[in-house]
């Protein structure tokens, strides 16, 4: 359960349409996880995550948007990154996760790497709908 | 676009990474490399990330391609200055950077290639920063 | 909680004789404290709480402890809670304080209550005691929060990194390692790599009781880490035990160079380095 945090930034909505605004989305991840007292290591991890998660939605989600808001779980803060996307979905998560699976170029690290990174995360696609990714990432 | 300039030190061409990449900006670099190495016959390529805050899979995709293609124009590749973040960043993302060769910083990074190919640049480099006459060439 | 007309009586009584409240409150806290705050900084602490209670208590129905109209209520308790920890009370003494407020109330109703009385008493006694329950939870909160803390003091103590020599740093473990602990050490060594230009660790486990397969990978993260920065790690100081348990649980240190002895590390890794290490002429001649 999270409870709103005071003294936070408020929550932010970024669109992801071109290749800079991947660069947005880390900037944007770096001051939140700052506002959310993460160390150095757990920011670059969290950033690291948001940027490979950007740039799924923008190669195969055809573009989308990313929420980011610190949260707090009573005990300690975190950061909360939500992508969602309209494009193909994913037919076979299970698969998508498996380390080195790619449809297009890369490395196909995107999904099953970031994940590793983060202590929460969740996948909700629907095939020829779209795709919502959320990650989170607690201070220690 | 910006561009990330590549410098000519002797027979290696130094490209030192001050801003985050975007993944274009990262594509145009690795195409001004091979370009350059071919134009300038250079031996060595020394990347500088010590600026870089993020490596991800992608930008780890074009060093390691950017080892690869110099290699097969026969020049080698050292990237220098990877920040313990990253480096512990990568490690979990179950990233490697292949074969790339690695050195703390660029005077380290400049070492290996002088001494894998006896080139010129560290002494150039020596030369720059005392104001001396080039040395001659070492074998 | 039950609407009554014209409200609870005993909420009445608080709110219009505060004077009379607040006095039995501090004296019965007074008791409580145990001359552990003066009685200035009781009275100074239970007037602010008491006309924030009162301004939560203005409606009809007594509002639930949890209620948006006793937030500044539970903040000072909080606070409250907070100062009297730190000063060494229990976390009891200060609920007592809290509590303290029903008897003062209940005095000031009257010698007799009627029975109505008592029950509206009731109600608002159990309001109390939820509000002196907060007391409790931020006590348990700011210890562990102090202990969290104190915890990584240690964490940071126990892992020093130190240099042997030009290039070549050394990370004596000793103790237990977790998870968070192995961290700390990885991030440590991998910073100290960079500014002191070394392009050797050795990661000594002698201290080490036992090494289970997470602290193996952690131990692996590490020097997989300390490659792509360009450094390299042995690790020395593994026992016959633990080299079993190792083999037994099928760990795999692939290239990576372990030695039994730390001396036999320094050795090899000064020789990497390029270094002899050889008696002075003329000695024992």
């Amino acid at each position: 359960m999270t409870t709103t945090v005071p003294g936070a930034p408020p929550a932010e909505e970024l669109p992801i349409a071109a290749d800079r605004d991947v660069v947005r989305v880390r900037q944007a991840m770096r001051t939140f996880a700052i506002a959310a007292e993460l160390s150095l290591v757990e920011q670059t991890k969290a950033v690291t995550a948001a940027s490979e998660l950007a740039r799924n939605t923008l190669v195969h989600g055809g573009g989308g948007t990313v929420t980011l808001e610190v949260v707090s779980d009573g005990r300690r803060r975190g950061v909360r990154a939500t992508f969602t996307d309209w494009g193909a979905g994913i037919a076979d998560v299970e698969q998508a996760l498996v380390d080195g699976w790619s449809t297009g170029t890369g490395l196909g690290l995107g999904l099953s790497g970031s994940r590793r990174l983060v202590d929460a995360f969740d996948i909700d696609t629907v095939p020829g709908k779209g795709t919502t990714v959320s990650m989170t990432k607690w201070a220690r | 676009m910006e561009r990330v300039p590549v410098l000519k030190l002797g027979d290696v061409l130094l490209v030192s990474i001050q801003f985050d990449l975007e993944d274009e900006v990262a594509l145009a670099l690795q195409a001004d490399l091979a370009d350059k190495i071919v134009a300038s016959g250079a031996r060595g390529v020394l990347v500088d990330i010590s600026g870089l805050e993020i490596v991800d899979s992608f930008i780890g995709r074009v060093f390691a391609d950017i080892a690869a293609t110099a290699s097969v124009l026969d020049a080698e590749t050292v990237v220098v200055g990877m920040r313990p973040a990253v480096a512990i960043t990568l490690v979990d993302l179950g990233l490697s950077l292949g074969s790339v060769r690695t050195a703390l910083n660029v005077e380290k990074g400049l070492r290996i290639l002088r001494r894998d190919l006896g080139l010129r640049a560290a002494e150039d480099l020596d030369a720059i920063s005392s104001g001396a006459s080039a040395p001659d060439a070492t074998g | 909680m039950a609407k009554k007309a014209g409200g609870n009586s005993v909420v009445a009584v608080v709110r219009d004789r505060r004077d009379e409240v607040l006095d039995g409150w501090v004296e019965g806290a007074l008791r409580g404290a145990r001359g552990r705050v003066s009685e200035a900084e009781v009275r100074s602490e239970l007037s602010t709480l008491y006309d924030a209670l009162v301004k939560g208590l203005v409606g009809d129905e007594l509002p639930d402890a949890t209620a948006a109209e006793l937030d500044e209520a539970r903040a000072l308790l909080t606070e409250l809670s907070r100062t009297r920890a730190r000063a060494g009370a229990t976390p009891a003494e200060t609920a007592v304080s809290v509590f303290a407020l029903k008897e003062a109330a209940l005095s000031a109703v009257g010698e007799q209550p009627t029975a109505e009385q008592y029950a509206d008493f009731l109600e608002f006694s159990r309001l109390v005691d939820d509000l002196g329950l907060v007391t409790f939870q931020a006590y348990a909160e700011a210890r562990e929060s102090v202990i969290a803390s104190q915890a990584d003091e240690l964490l940071e103590l126990s892992t020093p990194v130190v240099k042997l020599w030009d290039g070549v740093v050394a990370v004596p473990l000793v103790g237990t390692l977790d998870s968070a602990r192995t961290q700390v050490v990885m991030e440590k060594l991998l910073e100290a790599l960079l500014e002191t230009e070394s392009e050797r660790a050795i990661i000594d486990i002698t201290g080490v009781p036992a090494v289970d397969t997470q602290v193996a990978q952690h131990l692996l993260k590490t020097i997989v880490a300390a490659r792509l920065m360009g450094a390299d790690c042995i690790i020395s100081g593994i026992r016959p035990q633990i080299a079993q348990t190792i083999v037994g649980l099928g760990i795999e240190f692939g290239d990576i160079v372990t030695k039994a002895k730390l001396s036999d590390a320094l050795k090899l890794t000064l020789a990497e380095a390029g270094l002899d290490i050889v008696p002075r002429r003329g000695a024992d001649a």
